[in-house]
Protein backbone atom coordinates (compact mmCIF):
# COMPACT_ATOMS: atom_id res chain seq x y z
CA UNK A 1 0.00 0.00 0.00
CA UNK A 2 1.68 3.40 -0.69
CA UNK A 3 1.83 6.33 1.41
CA UNK A 4 -1.56 8.12 2.53
CA UNK A 5 -2.29 10.89 0.15
CA UNK A 6 -3.30 14.28 1.72
CA UNK A 7 -4.62 17.48 -0.19
CA UNK A 8 -4.17 20.44 2.24
CA UNK A 9 -6.67 24.01 0.51
CA UNK A 10 -5.03 27.03 1.94
CA UNK A 11 -1.53 27.99 0.96
CA UNK A 12 -1.09 30.25 4.22
CA UNK A 13 0.37 29.25 7.62
CA UNK A 14 -1.78 27.02 8.94
CA UNK A 15 -2.09 24.83 5.76
CA UNK A 16 1.90 25.09 5.32
CA UNK A 17 2.50 23.98 8.82
CA UNK A 18 0.20 21.17 8.45
CA UNK A 19 1.72 20.22 4.99
CA UNK A 20 5.08 20.00 7.04
CA UNK A 21 3.75 17.52 9.70
CA UNK A 22 2.25 15.49 7.37
CA UNK A 23 4.89 15.24 5.46
CA UNK A 24 7.02 14.32 8.56
CA UNK A 25 4.54 11.51 9.24
CA UNK A 26 5.12 10.47 5.61
CA UNK A 27 2.02 11.59 4.14
CA UNK A 28 2.15 12.34 0.39
CA UNK A 29 1.00 15.89 0.88
CA UNK A 30 -0.53 18.22 -2.34
CA UNK A 31 -0.86 21.95 -0.77
CA UNK A 32 -3.55 23.80 -3.85
CA UNK A 33 -4.15 27.68 -3.40
CA UNK A 34 -6.02 29.49 -5.59
CA UNK A 35 -3.84 32.47 -5.22
CA UNK A 36 -0.49 32.99 -4.37
CA UNK A 37 1.61 31.10 -0.95
CA UNK A 38 1.40 33.62 2.18
CA UNK A 39 -1.32 35.33 0.07
CA UNK A 40 -4.35 36.47 2.71
CA UNK A 41 -4.57 36.40 5.92
CA UNK A 42 -0.84 35.17 6.63
CA UNK A 43 0.60 37.96 5.35
CA UNK A 44 -1.62 40.84 6.48
CA UNK A 45 -0.82 40.87 10.53
CA UNK A 46 1.82 41.34 12.96
CA UNK A 47 3.29 38.31 13.59
CA UNK A 48 1.89 38.05 16.70
CA UNK A 49 3.02 34.58 18.94
CA UNK A 50 0.69 35.56 22.20
CA UNK A 51 -0.52 34.50 25.02
CA UNK A 52 -1.27 37.93 27.09
CA UNK A 53 -4.23 38.51 25.14
CA UNK A 54 -6.16 35.09 26.10
CA UNK A 55 -8.46 34.53 29.24
CA UNK A 56 -7.96 30.72 30.43
CA UNK A 57 -9.73 28.39 28.51
CA UNK A 58 -8.70 25.99 25.17
CA UNK A 59 -7.42 28.61 23.43
CA UNK A 60 -5.05 30.01 26.05
CA UNK A 61 -3.88 26.12 26.17
CA UNK A 62 -3.64 26.10 22.24
CA UNK A 63 -1.29 29.18 22.61
CA UNK A 64 0.78 28.01 25.75
CA UNK A 65 1.52 24.81 23.67
CA UNK A 66 2.20 26.41 20.45
CA UNK A 67 4.25 28.87 21.38
CA UNK A 68 6.62 25.96 23.53
CA UNK A 69 6.52 24.51 19.78
CA UNK A 70 7.38 28.40 18.13
CA UNK A 71 10.85 28.58 20.28
CA UNK A 72 11.92 25.19 18.66
CA UNK A 73 10.91 25.80 15.44
CA UNK A 74 12.28 28.97 15.13
CA UNK A 75 15.80 27.25 15.01
CA UNK A 76 14.45 24.18 13.24
CA UNK A 77 12.22 25.61 10.34
CA UNK A 78 16.00 28.00 9.49
CA UNK A 79 17.92 24.82 8.79
CA UNK A 80 15.46 23.02 7.27
CA UNK A 81 13.95 25.77 5.12
CA UNK A 82 18.14 26.02 3.89
CA UNK A 83 20.78 28.69 4.25
CA UNK A 84 20.19 30.97 1.94
CA UNK A 85 16.38 31.43 3.35
CA UNK A 86 15.94 35.14 4.95
CA UNK A 87 15.68 35.14 8.84
CA UNK A 88 12.60 34.62 10.23
CA UNK A 89 12.54 37.53 12.46
CA UNK A 90 11.66 35.44 15.85
CA UNK A 91 11.93 37.78 18.70
CA UNK A 92 10.84 37.04 21.96
CA UNK A 93 10.63 40.07 22.98
CA UNK A 94 7.70 40.02 25.32
CA UNK A 95 4.03 41.79 25.73
CA UNK A 96 3.27 45.12 27.95
CA UNK A 97 -0.22 45.88 28.33
CA UNK A 98 -1.01 49.64 29.62
CA UNK A 99 -4.32 50.69 31.33
CA UNK A 100 -5.48 54.08 31.40
CA UNK A 101 -7.93 55.03 34.95
CA UNK A 102 -8.80 52.95 37.55
CA UNK A 103 -11.61 50.93 36.31
CA UNK A 104 -9.46 49.26 33.43
CA UNK A 105 -6.46 48.85 35.61
CA UNK A 106 -9.11 46.65 38.03
CA UNK A 107 -10.13 44.97 34.52
CA UNK A 108 -6.02 44.41 33.92
CA UNK A 109 -5.57 42.79 37.46
CA UNK A 110 -7.85 40.39 37.64
CA UNK A 111 -7.63 39.37 34.07
CA UNK A 112 -3.63 38.86 34.94
CA UNK A 113 -4.53 36.67 38.31
CA UNK A 114 -6.64 34.16 36.28
CA UNK A 115 -4.01 33.67 33.31
CA UNK A 116 -1.64 33.85 36.29
CA UNK A 117 -3.60 30.68 37.25
CA UNK A 118 -3.19 29.07 34.33
CA UNK A 119 0.30 29.12 33.60
CA UNK A 120 0.42 32.64 31.85
CA UNK A 121 3.62 34.58 33.03
CA UNK A 122 2.27 38.02 34.31
CA UNK A 123 4.45 40.75 36.04
CA UNK A 124 2.83 44.41 37.34
CA UNK A 125 4.94 46.48 36.90
CA UNK A 126 5.20 49.95 38.38
CA UNK A 127 4.78 53.58 36.09
CA UNK A 128 8.57 53.56 36.79
CA UNK A 129 9.73 50.68 36.08
CA UNK A 130 7.43 50.34 32.88
CA UNK A 131 8.84 53.47 31.31
CA UNK A 132 12.20 52.54 32.50
CA UNK A 133 12.17 49.44 30.17
CA UNK A 134 9.75 51.21 27.75
CA UNK A 135 10.85 54.76 27.67
CA UNK A 136 8.38 56.08 25.02
CA UNK A 137 4.69 54.83 26.60
CA UNK A 138 2.33 57.51 27.88
CA UNK A 139 3.30 58.86 31.48
CA UNK A 140 -0.20 58.60 31.87
CA UNK A 141 -0.42 55.04 31.98
CA UNK A 142 -2.13 54.05 35.41
CA UNK A 143 -0.68 50.15 35.09
CA UNK A 144 1.06 48.18 33.07
CA UNK A 145 1.31 44.16 33.00
CA UNK A 146 4.47 42.72 31.66
CA UNK A 147 4.15 39.43 29.61
CA UNK A 148 7.74 38.02 28.97
CA UNK A 149 6.53 34.88 27.10
CA UNK A 150 4.92 37.34 24.10
CA UNK A 151 6.55 36.63 21.15
CA UNK A 152 6.86 37.82 16.94
CA UNK A 153 8.07 36.25 14.20
CA UNK A 154 7.50 37.80 10.45
CA UNK A 155 4.54 35.60 9.43
CA UNK A 156 4.86 35.84 5.57
CA UNK A 157 8.72 34.93 6.16
CA UNK A 158 7.47 32.29 8.48
CA UNK A 159 4.66 31.14 6.45
CA UNK A 160 7.43 30.36 3.51
CA UNK A 161 9.70 28.73 5.63
CA UNK A 162 6.99 26.08 6.72
CA UNK A 163 6.22 25.77 2.58
CA UNK A 164 10.27 25.47 2.01
CA UNK A 165 10.54 22.61 4.99
CA UNK A 166 7.50 20.72 3.41
CA UNK A 167 8.62 21.02 0.06
CA UNK A 168 11.85 19.66 0.79
CA UNK A 169 10.32 16.82 2.31
CA UNK A 170 7.72 16.05 -0.94
CA UNK A 171 5.18 18.38 -0.49
CA UNK A 172 3.97 19.36 -4.14
CA UNK A 173 2.31 23.07 -3.95
CA UNK A 174 -0.16 24.18 -6.54
CA UNK A 175 -0.76 27.96 -6.51
CA UNK A 176 -3.46 29.45 -8.80
CA UNK A 177 -5.39 26.49 -8.82
CA UNK A 178 -9.28 26.88 -7.62
CA UNK A 179 -10.65 23.70 -5.85
CA UNK A 180 -14.04 23.46 -7.64
CA UNK A 181 -15.75 20.85 -5.95
CA UNK A 182 -14.81 16.71 -4.28
CA UNK A 183 -14.45 13.86 -5.94
CA UNK A 184 -16.31 11.18 -3.61
CA UNK A 185 -16.60 7.61 -3.78
CA UNK A 186 -20.11 5.61 -3.72
CA UNK A 187 -20.18 5.57 0.08
CA UNK A 188 -20.37 9.65 -0.12
CA UNK A 189 -16.39 9.51 1.16
CA UNK A 190 -14.03 12.26 0.01
CA UNK A 191 -11.74 10.58 -2.28
CA UNK A 192 -10.11 13.72 -3.93
CA UNK A 193 -11.02 17.28 -5.22
CA UNK A 194 -11.41 18.59 -8.79
CA UNK A 195 -9.84 21.55 -9.46
CA UNK A 196 -9.64 24.05 -12.52
CA UNK A 197 -6.37 22.03 -13.24
CA UNK A 198 -7.71 18.63 -13.31
CA UNK A 199 -8.62 16.17 -10.71
CA UNK A 200 -6.66 15.56 -7.92
CA UNK A 201 -6.91 12.28 -5.84
CA UNK A 202 -6.66 11.85 -2.13
CA UNK A 203 -7.44 10.05 1.10
CA UNK A 204 -7.76 13.08 2.65
CA UNK A 205 -8.60 16.66 1.84
CA UNK A 206 -8.02 19.34 4.51
CA UNK A 207 -9.27 22.65 4.68
CA UNK A 208 -7.25 25.54 5.96
CA UNK A 209 -8.37 28.88 3.74
CA UNK A 210 -8.57 31.11 6.41
CA UNK A 211 -11.12 33.54 6.17
CA UNK A 212 -12.15 31.92 3.19
CA UNK A 213 -12.62 28.27 4.95
CA UNK A 214 -16.45 28.57 4.92
CA UNK A 215 -16.66 28.54 1.50
CA UNK A 216 -13.99 25.69 0.33
CA UNK A 217 -16.08 23.69 3.05
CA UNK A 218 -19.39 24.35 1.20
CA UNK A 219 -17.64 23.64 -2.33
CA UNK A 220 -16.39 20.50 -0.59
CA UNK A 221 -20.09 19.18 0.42
CA UNK A 222 -18.96 20.47 4.06
CA UNK A 223 -20.68 22.86 6.49
CA UNK A 224 -18.23 25.07 7.90
CA UNK A 225 -19.26 28.65 9.08
CA UNK A 226 -15.87 30.99 9.44
CA UNK A 227 -16.30 35.05 8.62
CA UNK A 228 -14.04 37.60 7.67
CA UNK A 229 -13.17 39.98 10.13
CA UNK A 230 -11.47 43.23 8.78
CA UNK A 231 -8.43 44.69 10.33
CA UNK A 232 -6.29 47.31 9.47
CA UNK A 233 -2.20 47.87 10.10
CA UNK A 234 -0.60 51.19 9.84
CA UNK A 235 2.92 50.99 8.57
CA UNK A 236 5.93 53.91 9.69
CA UNK A 237 8.97 54.92 8.20
CA UNK A 238 12.12 53.22 9.78
CA UNK A 239 13.19 54.70 12.43
CA UNK A 240 15.70 54.72 15.29
CA UNK A 241 14.73 51.36 17.39
CA UNK A 242 12.60 53.38 20.09
CA UNK A 243 9.69 50.36 21.01
CA UNK A 244 11.22 47.39 23.03
CA UNK A 245 8.27 45.31 23.51
CA UNK A 246 4.75 44.58 21.56
CA UNK A 247 2.93 47.33 23.21
CA UNK A 248 -0.73 47.33 23.62
CA UNK A 249 -3.77 49.17 25.27
CA UNK A 250 -5.57 47.28 27.96
CA UNK A 251 -8.76 47.88 26.00
CA UNK A 252 -7.20 45.18 23.42
CA UNK A 253 -8.39 41.88 25.58
CA UNK A 254 -11.79 43.36 25.43
CA UNK A 255 -11.98 43.74 21.94
CA UNK A 256 -10.58 39.97 20.93
CA UNK A 257 -13.05 38.59 22.65
CA UNK A 258 -16.21 41.12 21.70
CA UNK A 259 -19.05 39.84 19.33
CA UNK A 260 -19.63 43.93 18.73
CA UNK A 261 -20.07 44.35 14.68
CA UNK A 262 -19.25 47.96 14.42
CA UNK A 263 -15.45 49.40 14.05
CA UNK A 264 -13.58 48.60 17.01
CA UNK A 265 -9.67 50.02 17.39
CA UNK A 266 -7.74 48.59 20.31
CA UNK A 267 -4.04 50.12 19.67
CA UNK A 268 -1.26 47.50 19.45
CA UNK A 269 2.12 49.04 18.71
CA UNK A 270 5.29 47.02 18.00
CA UNK A 271 8.57 47.36 16.32
CA UNK A 272 9.73 45.29 13.63
CA UNK A 273 13.48 43.99 12.88
CA UNK A 274 13.89 46.08 9.70
CA UNK A 275 13.05 49.54 11.64
CA UNK A 276 9.34 49.97 10.90
CA UNK A 277 6.69 49.89 13.51
CA UNK A 278 3.59 48.05 12.86
CA UNK A 279 0.41 50.16 14.41
CA UNK A 280 -2.64 48.48 14.93
CA UNK A 281 -5.63 47.72 15.01
CA UNK A 282 -8.98 47.51 14.12
CA UNK A 283 -12.05 45.25 14.25
CA UNK A 284 -14.71 45.22 11.20
CA UNK A 285 -17.13 42.74 10.08
CA UNK A 286 -17.74 44.33 6.82
CA UNK A 287 -17.65 41.13 4.84
CA UNK A 288 -14.83 40.87 2.47
CA UNK A 289 -14.81 44.57 1.25
CA UNK A 290 -11.10 45.29 1.25
CA UNK A 291 -11.58 49.27 0.70
CA UNK A 292 -9.81 51.86 2.49
CA UNK A 293 -11.37 53.21 5.61
CA UNK A 294 -9.97 56.60 6.47
CA UNK A 295 -12.00 56.91 9.72
CA UNK A 296 -10.40 53.24 10.80
CA UNK A 297 -7.00 54.67 10.13
CA UNK A 298 -7.52 57.94 11.65
CA UNK A 299 -9.17 56.54 14.74
CA UNK A 300 -6.44 53.64 15.26
CA UNK A 301 -3.56 56.77 14.34
CA UNK A 302 -5.24 58.69 17.36
CA UNK A 303 -5.20 55.58 19.93
CA UNK A 304 -1.83 54.91 19.27
CA UNK A 305 -1.09 58.36 20.03
CA UNK A 306 -2.06 58.34 23.19
CA UNK A 307 -0.38 55.27 24.37
CA UNK A 308 2.98 56.24 22.50
CA UNK A 309 2.95 60.24 22.21
CA UNK A 310 6.36 60.55 20.19
CA UNK A 311 4.46 58.41 17.22
CA UNK A 312 2.48 61.67 16.44
CA UNK A 313 5.80 62.73 14.55
CA UNK A 314 6.25 59.27 12.94
CA UNK A 315 5.65 59.09 9.33
CA UNK A 316 3.05 56.44 8.01
CA UNK A 317 4.51 55.47 4.97
CA UNK A 318 1.35 52.61 3.92
CA UNK A 319 -1.45 51.23 5.77
CA UNK A 320 -2.80 47.53 4.61
CA UNK A 321 -6.14 45.40 5.81
CA UNK A 322 -6.41 41.71 5.73
CA UNK A 323 -9.29 39.03 7.26
CA UNK A 324 -9.49 37.59 10.38
CA UNK A 325 -10.68 34.24 9.95
CA UNK A 326 -13.65 34.35 12.46
CA UNK A 327 -15.64 31.34 14.31
CA UNK A 328 -18.39 32.48 16.26
CA UNK A 329 -17.55 31.22 19.59
CA UNK A 330 -13.64 32.38 19.12
CA UNK A 331 -12.34 29.25 18.81
CA UNK A 332 -10.63 27.55 16.05
CA UNK A 333 -12.25 24.81 14.43
CA UNK A 334 -9.69 21.73 14.52
CA UNK A 335 -10.58 18.43 13.38
CA UNK A 336 -13.05 16.04 11.07
CA UNK A 337 -16.48 17.29 9.38
CA UNK A 338 -18.63 14.28 11.15
CA UNK A 339 -20.88 14.02 8.02
CA UNK A 340 -18.10 14.28 5.19
CA UNK A 341 -15.82 11.85 5.56
CA UNK A 342 -12.32 12.37 4.57
CA UNK A 343 -13.05 16.14 5.00
CA UNK A 344 -10.79 17.89 8.19
CA UNK A 345 -11.13 21.07 9.17
CA UNK A 346 -8.11 23.81 10.26
CA UNK A 347 -9.55 27.08 10.30
CA UNK A 348 -11.33 30.43 12.43
CA UNK A 349 -7.96 31.22 14.46
CA UNK A 350 -9.13 34.69 13.50
CA UNK A 351 -5.98 37.01 14.78
CA UNK A 352 -3.86 34.54 16.18
CA UNK A 353 -3.10 32.23 13.77
CA UNK A 354 0.55 32.68 12.86
CA UNK A 355 0.94 31.81 16.78
CA UNK A 356 -1.38 28.66 17.07
CA UNK A 357 -0.14 26.70 13.34
CA UNK A 358 2.11 24.92 15.24
CA UNK A 359 -0.21 23.32 17.56
CA UNK A 360 -2.96 23.03 15.36
CA UNK A 361 -0.80 21.20 12.82
CA UNK A 362 0.29 18.84 15.28
CA UNK A 363 -3.34 18.20 16.90
CA UNK A 364 -4.75 17.82 13.23
CA UNK A 365 -2.03 15.34 12.60
CA UNK A 366 -2.62 13.23 15.45
CA UNK A 367 -6.76 13.00 14.90
CA UNK A 368 -5.37 12.33 11.49
CA UNK A 369 -4.06 8.94 12.60
CA UNK A 370 -5.93 8.59 15.45
CA UNK A 371 -3.55 9.34 18.19
CA UNK A 372 -4.08 11.22 20.78
CA UNK A 373 -3.27 15.19 20.69
CA UNK A 374 -0.64 16.74 23.10
CA UNK A 375 -3.70 18.50 24.17
CA UNK A 376 -7.51 18.18 24.37
CA UNK A 377 -9.11 18.14 20.62
CA UNK A 378 -12.47 18.10 21.59
CA UNK A 379 -13.24 21.92 22.25
CA UNK A 380 -12.11 22.75 18.41
CA UNK A 381 -13.95 20.07 17.16
CA UNK A 382 -15.96 21.02 14.40
CA UNK A 383 -19.14 19.38 16.25
CA UNK A 384 -18.93 21.07 19.21
CA UNK A 385 -22.29 22.72 20.81
CA UNK A 386 -20.98 25.89 20.49
CA UNK A 387 -21.14 25.46 17.16
CA UNK A 388 -24.83 23.55 16.65
CA UNK A 389 -27.18 25.69 14.77
CA UNK A 390 -24.42 27.70 13.31
CA UNK A 391 -23.19 25.33 10.76
CA UNK A 392 -26.62 25.03 9.29
CA UNK A 393 -26.54 28.63 8.98
CA UNK A 394 -25.19 29.68 5.92
CA UNK A 395 -24.12 33.81 6.07
CA UNK B 1 25.72 79.97 -4.10
CA UNK B 2 26.24 77.85 -6.17
CA UNK B 3 26.34 77.25 -10.23
CA UNK B 4 22.56 75.62 -10.22
CA UNK B 5 21.24 78.92 -9.08
CA UNK B 6 19.31 81.30 -11.19
CA UNK B 7 20.32 84.36 -10.65
CA UNK B 8 16.91 86.76 -9.68
CA UNK B 9 17.17 88.97 -12.60
CA UNK B 10 17.40 85.54 -15.08
CA UNK B 11 14.74 84.10 -13.00
CA UNK B 12 11.12 83.39 -14.83
CA UNK B 13 9.16 83.04 -11.36
CA UNK B 14 10.76 86.93 -10.95
CA UNK B 15 10.80 86.29 -7.04
CA UNK B 16 9.88 89.99 -5.28
CA UNK B 17 12.62 89.44 -2.99
CA UNK B 18 15.70 87.67 -2.31
CA UNK B 19 16.49 87.97 1.51
CA UNK B 20 18.51 85.81 2.65
CA UNK B 21 17.69 82.52 4.66
CA UNK B 22 20.45 80.60 6.67
CA UNK B 23 20.30 77.32 7.96
CA UNK B 24 23.07 74.64 8.96
CA UNK B 25 23.50 71.31 6.64
CA UNK B 26 25.77 68.98 8.90
CA UNK B 27 26.83 71.85 11.14
CA UNK B 28 27.90 74.40 7.67
CA UNK B 29 25.93 77.57 7.63
CA UNK B 30 24.61 77.59 4.33
CA UNK B 31 22.62 80.39 2.63
CA UNK B 32 19.54 80.28 0.78
CA UNK B 33 16.65 82.44 -0.54
CA UNK B 34 13.87 82.93 1.78
CA UNK B 35 10.75 81.15 -0.18
CA UNK B 36 13.06 78.23 -1.38
CA UNK B 37 12.24 74.86 -0.05
CA UNK B 38 14.85 72.73 1.31
CA UNK B 39 15.78 70.92 -1.81
CA UNK B 40 16.08 74.40 -3.44
CA UNK B 41 18.81 75.60 -0.95
CA UNK B 42 21.13 72.14 -0.91
CA UNK B 43 20.62 72.06 -4.85
CA UNK B 44 22.00 75.76 -5.18
CA UNK B 45 24.52 75.29 -3.16
CA UNK B 46 25.90 72.10 -5.50
CA UNK B 47 24.71 69.24 -3.08
CA UNK B 48 23.47 66.89 -5.06
CA UNK B 49 22.89 63.92 -2.07
CA UNK B 50 21.73 63.79 0.86
CA UNK B 51 20.58 60.30 1.54
CA UNK B 52 21.82 57.12 1.19
CA UNK B 53 19.70 53.78 0.19
CA UNK B 54 18.92 50.61 2.56
CA UNK B 55 20.89 48.53 0.00
CA UNK B 56 23.89 49.18 -1.39
CA UNK B 57 24.55 52.94 -0.08
CA UNK B 58 23.76 54.57 -3.28
CA UNK B 59 22.97 58.57 -3.36
CA UNK B 60 20.27 59.99 -3.04
CA UNK B 61 19.00 63.70 -3.61
CA UNK B 62 16.13 65.29 -5.63
CA UNK B 63 14.19 63.35 -8.37
CA UNK B 64 10.61 64.48 -9.04
CA UNK B 65 10.97 67.49 -7.02
CA UNK B 66 6.98 67.49 -6.53
CA UNK B 67 6.66 65.53 -3.38
CA UNK B 68 5.73 62.28 -4.82
CA UNK B 69 8.45 59.87 -4.97
CA UNK B 70 10.23 60.37 -1.58
CA UNK B 71 13.44 60.08 -2.65
CA UNK B 72 14.82 63.84 -1.04
CA UNK B 73 13.79 62.40 2.51
CA UNK B 74 15.88 64.39 4.43
CA UNK B 75 16.65 64.75 8.52
CA UNK B 76 15.55 68.17 9.78
CA UNK B 77 15.49 69.54 13.04
CA UNK B 78 15.86 66.05 14.55
CA UNK B 79 13.08 64.52 12.43
CA UNK B 80 13.39 61.99 10.21
CA UNK B 81 11.73 61.79 6.64
CA UNK B 82 11.07 65.09 5.80
CA UNK B 83 10.62 65.67 1.94
CA UNK B 84 12.99 68.17 1.02
CA UNK B 85 11.10 69.41 -1.85
CA UNK B 86 8.38 70.17 0.14
CA UNK B 87 9.65 72.07 3.52
CA UNK B 88 10.25 75.90 2.90
CA UNK B 89 13.15 76.47 4.61
CA UNK B 90 12.98 78.10 7.93
CA UNK B 91 16.32 80.62 9.50
CA UNK B 92 18.03 78.65 11.70
CA UNK B 93 16.78 74.87 10.05
CA UNK B 94 19.09 72.31 10.95
CA UNK B 95 19.36 70.00 8.38
CA UNK B 96 21.10 66.71 8.55
CA UNK B 97 22.11 64.05 6.17
CA UNK B 98 19.86 61.34 6.19
CA UNK B 99 21.64 58.12 7.29
CA UNK B 100 20.18 55.19 7.24
CA UNK B 101 19.54 52.95 9.70
CA UNK B 102 21.07 49.55 10.69
CA UNK B 103 19.18 45.91 10.18
CA UNK B 104 18.52 44.56 13.76
CA UNK B 105 19.85 40.91 12.61
CA UNK B 106 21.82 40.37 15.92
CA UNK B 107 18.56 40.98 17.75
CA UNK B 108 16.75 37.80 16.35
CA UNK B 109 16.72 35.18 18.64
CA UNK B 110 17.04 32.53 15.98
CA UNK B 111 19.69 34.96 14.66
CA UNK B 112 21.07 34.36 11.24
CA UNK B 113 22.18 30.99 9.78
CA UNK B 114 25.67 32.19 8.06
Amino acid sequence: MGKRNVIVVGAGIIGAAIARVLQQRDMDVTIVDRGATAGGTSSSGEGNLLVSDKGPGPELELAQHSLRLWRGLAKDLQFEAGVDFPALEFQSKGGMVAAFGSVQSEALVQFADAQRRAGVEARPLSTEDALAIEPELSPSISSVMHYPEDAQVQPAIATEAFLASARAAGTRVLVDTDVLGPLCDSAGRIVGVRTDRGDFAADDVVVAAGPWSGQVAGVLGGTLSILPRKGFLLVTARMPHSIFHKVYDADYVGAVGSDDRELQISTVIESTAAGTVLIGSSRQHVGFDGALDVEAIRQIAVRAVRLMPFLSQATIIRTYSGFRPFARDHLPVIGPDHRVPGLWYAAGHEGAGIGLAPATAEMLASLMVGEQPTISASPFSPGRASLVGLLSRRE
Amino acid sequence: MGSRLVPPHGDPVAPETSAVVSITVDGVTVDGLLGQTLAGVLLASDRLAWRTTSFGDRPRGLFCGIGTCFDCLIMVNGQRNVRACQRRAVEGDRVEFHRDLPFLDDQFDDGPLA
